[in-house]
């Protein structure tokens, strides 16, 4: 059995200001210590100002994660020595003693399997480190403390992942619930990223850090099942230790010495005052929060008996979601789902095509609406799309450019009917004996119609002519 | 002119012309040229200050707006941070260190056309009693030089009593306003926690200590006060006072108010003088119509060891920053393995500071957070509670500032729990976040002893009636130096 649990920190880089002082929340583009003040570089007597609406937007991805948010919030500082650490202490927030983080006690469905959180904690970032060359052969370590205090939310999820496809649908979720909260940007590089940590057969614990992206985090997460596994296989015990993910080399490394057992002596930060969330900001922040995918997700589901898997891909992705929502109607939602999720992958995956994507809300619609009347077949909406998609031009004017029409002309189908009777003799005995193998000539027909020929209309004219043979 | 007159008196004598800025401030200026061997209050002297003092006497000429300190020389300790003038908290890590800002009282005085005359003296990052734990030297009491002059804020409470300047700020963690206050025989301020903005002041024990006025009469402190208190966007722990005004109604008097005389303070076995000088000023303080009571806190014997708990704890991680990196003092890295350079950049930290920092650290670290950290909480949350018992029957308490006379410089800065037990009669209210003030009362042997008044969160008006109405009553000597 595996088990996996993850540490993700998240950037809100939507936010106007960092996390204690009015510097640029989103550090990127300027030059290096340009945006600082005595506040976000520790000076000696600066104190911090707590950024509001870091307390809101975090409070917000904390309900939208399911967890309770207390009524009291407090700071405690996190003391350690780093270069990147302006004041060598980090302000951040810690449950040891009672819950007073920004919100606990969460849980999220993946695939059916509950995934609890065990707390989200506001805090800040500290800044960056450069180096010269390779951070192991580099003379001159330069710091750049632009990013020095980014408000920060750290989720902490309980050891609940069994496979790494659970954790890469619970990161999509993750990084289109920041974006659809409007908190963060999470394709912007170091704006959400984790830390794993995986056992097998209850087996030690191995942490994996240093996993740039986030989508890297399912392969590191691969490799190590299969390292663990083949260590296991040969009775070789798995050390506990930490391991860094090498980009380069698609493999996890053990990170040379072990560090010791970091006493980090949190205690409170008396500069920020204890925190009252009183009921009425929960209410308020609540009415303001866009639908969870949790919710729409079982929404889906329920209202329109979208199938579980189809409604995973459609919910978790808010560019989807958003196409869906305009376009659908009670009817029609089954079918729109069903073009979305199988017949737009492959036209609408990346940024850049989404961009340069020239479908509408009402294509869809008017798309769904031809295929549900029988005025297209589902071959001929998916050539449909793929033209809609480039050009944009109307689905009418798609219809008659491309001759994807049904072929509803009786007499005209009657004609390609006689002449698969004529060329398929055998068959046609067949079929008069096994009515199961109609479909053989049905198929025929659409071969000869190019897939145009209405379905339903072909096999009544199959029939009749059966019975008057 | 004599430069042995109260602020309120200066404010009077510019404004009927009998004084110039200009005058008063080069005279000033002449009296620290004199007295600073001896005393040693500043730090660093404001080299403009009498090109300044010129620009207020050229305004005040021209009839435009002039702030109300009208060029009032103003001493500033060490470890508040004042824009283009070096704050080193007295240590050799800060040696060179100036601000890019100003602290929000130093900019509000300023905004008031205060003329910062100096920065004062004070134990390293104001840990200390007697001032000699600064890196450039002890600071001495002006009543007689072979003395401490309390601390740590020594240098403030030595140049408002040397006539070096008006009024000053001082820094009060556990007592570090009034203990100078006290030695020097001036009046000093532990305001209410969060009545003053701490932006710019540099960090020892963030959640106890508070910015406070030292000056030569109660008036003066409560003018000041007027200045530096109220709500500061910079500071997330200030308080909206409504913004009164702390000089009206001085002489309000306290007759018919209730004080409650602090049992564990004022018993057998205290200094003679200090409890004679005590008694004989509840005697006076009844004599102007209070009732006084005899009131027990008990919990006030156990404050010395939560303060150092909890402020050495603070102290441990507010240092921290200082490790050579980004201030501090240069030496060659040549040779030194990262950890040796750490470790040879905190040796520059003087025995006071080092001896705090590795105690704090040790408090919060694992095991021994709940037995000492969480411990010392507690005892502070009880001696809160206390104090609220207390002051729902009585409006005020009164205990010595000090509980001896001041002692020889050198006496015993070897013996760290003696000095720490200095601090007894004071951190009550650091730990508790009430006002206190100190009054000078007494000479005994020729050396000064304060009354310390304590009033409930917020009561500063009230305290300061008190203090008035017994510093009224004094006619202290002229200090001899």
């Amino acid at each position: 059995m595996t088990k996996i649990g993850l540490e993700i920190h998240c950037q809100l880089t939507k936010l106007e200001s960092k996390l204690f002082c009015s510097c640029k929340a989103d550090y990127r583009g300027f030059e290096p210590n340009a945006n600082i003040c005595p506040v976000c570089i520790g000076l000696p007597g600066s104190l911090p100002i707590l950024n509001q609406k870091a307390v809101e937007k975090a409070a917000m991805i904390s309900m939208a994660l399911g967890c309770k948010v207390p009524q009291k919030i407090g700071f405690f500082r996190k003391n350690y020595f780093y270069p990147d650490l302006p004041k060598s202490f980090q302000i951040t927030q810690y449950n040891a003693y009672g819950p007073t983080s920004i919100g606990y006690d969460g849980k999220v469905l993946i695939e059916d399997k509950e995934i609890r959180i065990l707390r989200i904690q506001l805090e800040e970032d500290p800044g960056r480190l450069v180096y010269e060359g390779s951070s192991e052969k580099t003379q001159i370590t330069l710091v750049d403390y632009n990013r020095a205090g980014t408000p920060l939310v750290e989720i902490v999820t309980e050891p609940d992942f069994e496979t790494p496809k659970q954790v890469r649908l619970f990161l999509n979720l993750l990084a289109d619930l920041v974006e659809n909260l409007g908190v963060s940007d999470p394709s912007l590089e170091g704006a959400l990223r984790v830390d794993g940590n995986i056992s097998i057969d209850k087996g030690n614990r191995v942490e994996i850090k240093n996993v740039a992206s986030f989508r890297d985090i399912e392969k590191a997460l691969h490799f190590e099942i299969t390292r663990q596994q083949s260590l296991a296989e040969r009775n070789i015990p798995i050390p506990s230790e930490t391991r860094h993910w090498d980009e380069a080399r698609k493999i996890t490394v053990s990170a040379r010495s072990k560090e010791e057992e970091q006493d980090y002596r949190y205690f409170p930060e008396a500069d920020i005052p204890t925190i009252l969330i009183d009921k009425t900001v929960i209410e308020r922040l609540g009415k303001n929060m866009p639908e969870s995918i949790i919710s729409k997700k079982e929404r889906y589901i329920k209202k329109y008996g979208i199938p579980l898997q189809v409604a995973e891909v459609l919910s978790s992705d808010k560019f989807y979601s958003d196409l869906f929502e305009q376009s659908h109607n009670e009817k029609n939602a089954k079918e729109i789902a069903n073009l979305i999720t199988t017949d737009l992958k492959g036209f609408a995956d990346t940024k850049e095509q989404r961009e340069q994507l020239k479908l509408t809300p009402t294509h869809l619609l008017d798309l769904a609406d031809a295929i549900m009347s029988n005025k297209l077949t589902r071959n001929s909406g998916k050539i449909a799309l793929q033209e809609i998609v480039k050009t944009g031009k109307s689905l009418s004017e798609i219809i008659s450019s491309l001759d994807l029409g049904h072929v509803d002309d009786e007499s005209s189908l009657v004609k390609v009917i006689n002449d698969i009777f004529a060329e398929e003799q055998k068959a046609v005995d067949e079929a008069k004996n096994n009515p199961d193998t109609i479909n053989y000539l049905v198929g025929k027909v659409m071969k000869k119609t190019k897939g145009k020929a209405n379905p339903s209309l072909t096999l009544d004219l199959i029939k009749k002519r059966l019975d008057t043979q | 002119m004599s430069l042995g007159i109260s602020a309120t008196q200066y404010l009077q004598q510019v404004k009927n012309g009998s004084t110039s800025v200009e005058e008063y401030v080069a005279k000033t200026l002449e009296r620290i040229q004199k007295v600073e061997k001896k005393v040693h209050a500043f730090i660093s002297v404001n080299e403009n200050a009498l090109t300044q003092a010129k620009q207020i006497d050229k305004k005040l000429k021209a009839k435009e707006k002039v702030g109300s300190c009208l060029g009032m020389p103003v001493s500033i300790k060490d470890n508040i941070c004042t824009k283009g003038m070096k704050t080193t908290c007295a240590s050799k890590v800060l040696e060179d260190f100036v601000a890019p800002y100003d602290a929000t009282v130093v900019s509000r005085l300023k905004s008031q056309d205060a003329i910062i005359i100096g920065k004062a003296n004070l134990d390293e990052f104001a840990m200390g009693s007697t001032t000699e734990f600064s890196y450039f030297g002890s600071t001495r009491n002006p009543w007689n030089t072979d003395y401490v002059p309390g601390g740590s804020s020594g240098g403030s409470g030595a140049s408002v009593s040397a006539l070096e300047c008006l009024a000053s700020l001082g820094s009060d963690t556990g007592g570090s306003v009034r203990s100078p206050a006290s030695f020097c025989s001036v009046v000093g301020l532990k305001p209410t926690y969060g009545l003053v903005s701490r932006y710019g002041l540099v960090s020892f024990a963030n959640s106890i200590e508070q910015i406070g006025p030292l000056a030569r009469t109660v008036e003066d402190v409560a003018f000041i006060l007027n200045i530096i208190s109220g709500r500061d966007l910079h500071d997330n722990t200030t308080l909206d006072n409504g913004k009164p005004d702390y000089t009206k109604d001085p002489d309000a008097g306290i007759s018919g108010k209730k004080i409650g005389i602090i049992s564990e303070m004022v018993r057998d076995g205290i200094d003679k003088d200090v409890a004679a000088t005590t008694n004989r000023a509840v005697s006076k303080l009844q004599r102007l119509g209070a009732e006084c009571i005899p009131i027990s806190i008990d919990s006030a014997v156990h404050s010395v060891a939560a303060y150092y708990i909890i402020a050495s704890a603070e102290a441990s991680s507010n240092l921290a920053r200082y490790d050579n990196i980004r201030y501090g003092y240069n030496f060659d890295l040549e040779g030194y393995e990262f950890n040796a350079y750490i470790s040879k950049a905190r040796s520059s930290f003087g025995p006071e500071v080092t001896r705090r920092m590795l105690l704090g650290a040790f408090v919060l670290s694992a095991g021994y957070y709940g037995k000492y950290y969480l411990k010392a909480q507690k005892v502070r949350s009880m001696i809160k509670s206390q104090l609220d018992e207390a002051f729902k029957k009585v409006d005020l308490l009164v205990a010595p500032t000090m509980p001896i006379l001041p002692f020889k410089i050198g006496e015993k800065i070897d013996d760290p729990l003696t000095l720490y037990l200095l601090d007894i009669n004071t951190i009550i209210a650091n730990l508790a976040g009430i006002p206190a003030i100190s009054v000078p009362y007494e000479l005994a042997h020729g050396l000064p002893i304060g009354i310390q008044f304590f009033a409930n969160s917020m009561q500063e008006k009230l305290l300061l009636q008190a203090a008035y109405a017994l510093h009224k009553t004094t006619n202290l000597p002229e200090v001899p130096i």
